[in-house]
């Protein structure tokens, strides 16, 4: 199993979520996240000073997917949330070593996403 | 029965018809002079209303402009100024306000009806028209009030407002408006009356100058200026509701301008609502403009704070200029506003601008009435403004003499509301202290004054979901393993 872990900007979310569910993983979650890049923070104005918030407002996207799925969900997220310019976001896999549904108690790579057919076309 | 009565009835207005002599001329002019006055006093009874809702634009307008942890402070603040000074103006205040000598009124203390107030051919027993009036004072003794605590956001002992409140309702404004409007020193200067006709000096200055006081006792927020001693921003949370303030205060000025014509007749408010209005845009436009070459981008804060001086520059003039001269007031005003609150920052930290936009605001509108006083508007023993000399035929030392009258107007307020203030204040801070402790700014005064936020929730997640749980899973208890029914079930739910 693998963790997918996107660093994206707001408006790539709504384009990446609509495709996973049509391939069959109708399960993630995103949180509201501020961070630092190459990407400069924002100026504000206020009374006459200037205000330099160092941390921009992203998204990060999380989904949990069986290992052969990796590389669709990757390539999903970065069909949408490319653009060109800096503040695209980062992508970050990592291994995930179990997972529960708490309604069941069931364990295991089936309680991941909800998917009828055994192999996905890529 | 009913019938008979029914035409007694038709009988005597009948009667009334036929015989209109039944009344005679005099009780007709005494009838006409009673209801004139009645309906002037309904006319400040609009005004108290509408003057004070301006309580709720100092709140929603100071609110705005402190961070999320100091909001709810606003609200009990205002609430009980206004509540302690209620009081203190019934109490004493409209006495040392009203009738006396020179330097106060000895009357009207504990103010009831059928008191005689003033003494010789001016005294009069208290009735309901009388106290009609002495609302309408407290209501412009609230606002000066409430100007004072601007400059002291985030920081000050909530018993601060307590105790200065009690001097500031019962003394240091009823002193100000007796030596103004009340018949003392400055309504007679060398046969000069000065001239402040809703309150640019008696009411903004004073506020504002007592908010001087208190800031330099008090200091600056934490992290106001930095290391290298340069101001840093401290956004305040909302421009939606500072700008909810700034219209409030804006309504509720056309009663407090165009109630200050006491009277209805001739419908001479309607002249000092429209000054009122063109002077409030100027303001806008003036403020709008200076801080956008100021810095190529339009500050709403500075927007509202436009509106506000606008306001304020034209509260002494409202009653006395031309509608030409009102937006040239209210544009100085607003070009005034933000290069004062850009320079006192450097030094002064005032989160909301009301020492420009109230206290320097307040000085140039009580210096305009010497500068565009109309001949058709002002007052008897008074002098046109020196607009008049320039371009008409009254004489310099007339004009710049009723100028000087009005520059001494702007001293005594300074003195002797910055004396008394300096003094109480000075006093609270050794005796109570008046600013919180570091640890209690930090948390924010919502919390360490009033023992609850302003916004609950964006500081403690929600208690009431975390026994909502409908399942057994909330209670503790060991969670039972599935089913094979259970797992049957969600599988063919998954297919589906």
């Amino acid at each position: 199993m693998k963790k997918i872990e996107a660093f994206i900007r707001h408006e790539a979310f709504e384009p990446i979520r609509a495709e996973l569910l049509d391939k069959g993983f109708p399960s993630l979650s995103i949180v509201e996240a501020k961070g630092s890049g190459r990407q400069k923070g924002i100026v504000e104005r206020y009374r006459g000073s200037t205000l330099t918030v160092n941390v921009r407002p992203k998204l990060k996207l999380e989904v949990v997917v069986e290992d052969k799925d990796k590389s669709l969900v990757v390539e999903t997220i970065l069909k949408h949330s490319r653009t060109g310019e800096v503040g695209d976001g980062k992508i970050f896999v990592l291994p995930v070593e179990e997972a529960i549904r708490i309604r069941t108690g069931e364990e295991g790579e089936e309680v991941l996403q909800v998917h009828s057919e055994p192999e996905i076309p890529a | 029965m009913k019938k008979r009565l029914g035409l007694a009835v038709m009988l005597a207005a009948f009667a009334s018809l036929v015989l209109p002599g039944v009344a005679s001329a005099a009780t007709v002019a005494e009838t006409l002079a009673a209801k004139t006055s009645e309906i002037d006093m309904l006319w400040v009874a609009v005004a108290t209303v509408l003057v004070f809702l301006m309580q709720a634009g100092f709140m929603f307008l100071e609110i705005g402009f402190s961070r999320q942890k100091n909001v709810g402070t606003g609200v009990a603040k205002v609430l009980v100024n206004l509540a302690i000074v209620t009081i203190a103006w019934w109490a004493i205040g409209y006495g040392v306000n009203g009738a006396g000598n020179d330097f106060f009124g000895t009357d009207g203390f504990f103010f009831h009806f059928g008191q005689t107030i003033g003494s010789g051919a001016e005294a009069f027993d208290v009735a309901a028209s009388d106290t009609m009036l002495m609302l309408f004072g407290l209501a412009f003794c609230a606002v000066s009030l409430a100007i004072v605590w601007g400059t002291t956001l985030e920081r000050i002992k909530f018993g601060a407002y307590v105790i200065y409140a009690i001097v500031f309702g019962a003394v240091i404004y009823p002193l100000v408006a007796h030596a103004v409007w009340g018949g003392g020193l400055l309504s007679d200067v060398g046969g000069k009356p000065v001239m402040d006709f809703a309150g640019s000096s008696v009411v903004h200055l004073t506020g504002a100058v007592g908010a001087l006081a208190a800031l330099l006792l008090l200091g600056a927020r934490k992290g106001k200026y930095g290391p290298d001693g340069k101001p840093r921003a401290i956004p305040g949370h909302s421009m939606p509701l500072v700008g909810l303030g700034v219209i409030i205060l804006w309504i509720g000025w056309f009663g407090f301008n165009g109630g200050s014509t006491y009277e209805t007749a001739g419908a001479f408010f309607g002249e000092v609502m429209l000054n009122t209005q063109l002077a409030a845009a100027a303001g806008v436009i003036g403020a709008s403009l200076a801080v956008w070459l100021k810095s190529r981008t339009l500050d709403v804060g500075m927007a509202g704070n436009g509106a506000i001086a606008g306001l304020v520059g034209i509260t002494a003039p409202s009653g006395f200029v031309e509608y030409w001269a009102a937006p040239i007031i209210g544009f100085v005003a607003g070009l005034i506003v933000v290069y004062a609150v850009l320079a006192i920052e450097r030094f002064l930290d005032d989160p909301v601008g009301a020492l420009s936009a109230h206290g320097l605001a307040g000085i140039w509108g009580t210096l305009a009435v010497g500068i565009f006083g109309s001949e058709r508007l002002i007052v008897e023993g008074a002098a046109p403004g020196i607009w008049y000399s320039l371009f008409g035929d009254v004489s310099f030392s007339a004009s710049f003499g009723q100028l000087a009258v009005q520059g001494l107007a702007v001293a005594f307020t300074f003195v002797v509301v910055f004396a008394i203030s300096f003094a109480t204040f000075a006093l609270i801070k050794a005796t109570i202290g008046l600013r919180v402790s570091d640890e209690e700014e930090e948390a924010g005064l919502d919390i360490s004054s009033h023992g609850m936020y302003g916004y609950p929730e964006q500081f403690i997640p929600q208690p009431e979901y975390s026994t909502g749980l409908p399942s057994t899973l909330g209670t503790g208890a060991a969670m039972p393993a599935p089913s094979p029914a259970q797992m049957t079930a969600t599988e063919s739910r998954l297919e589906a």
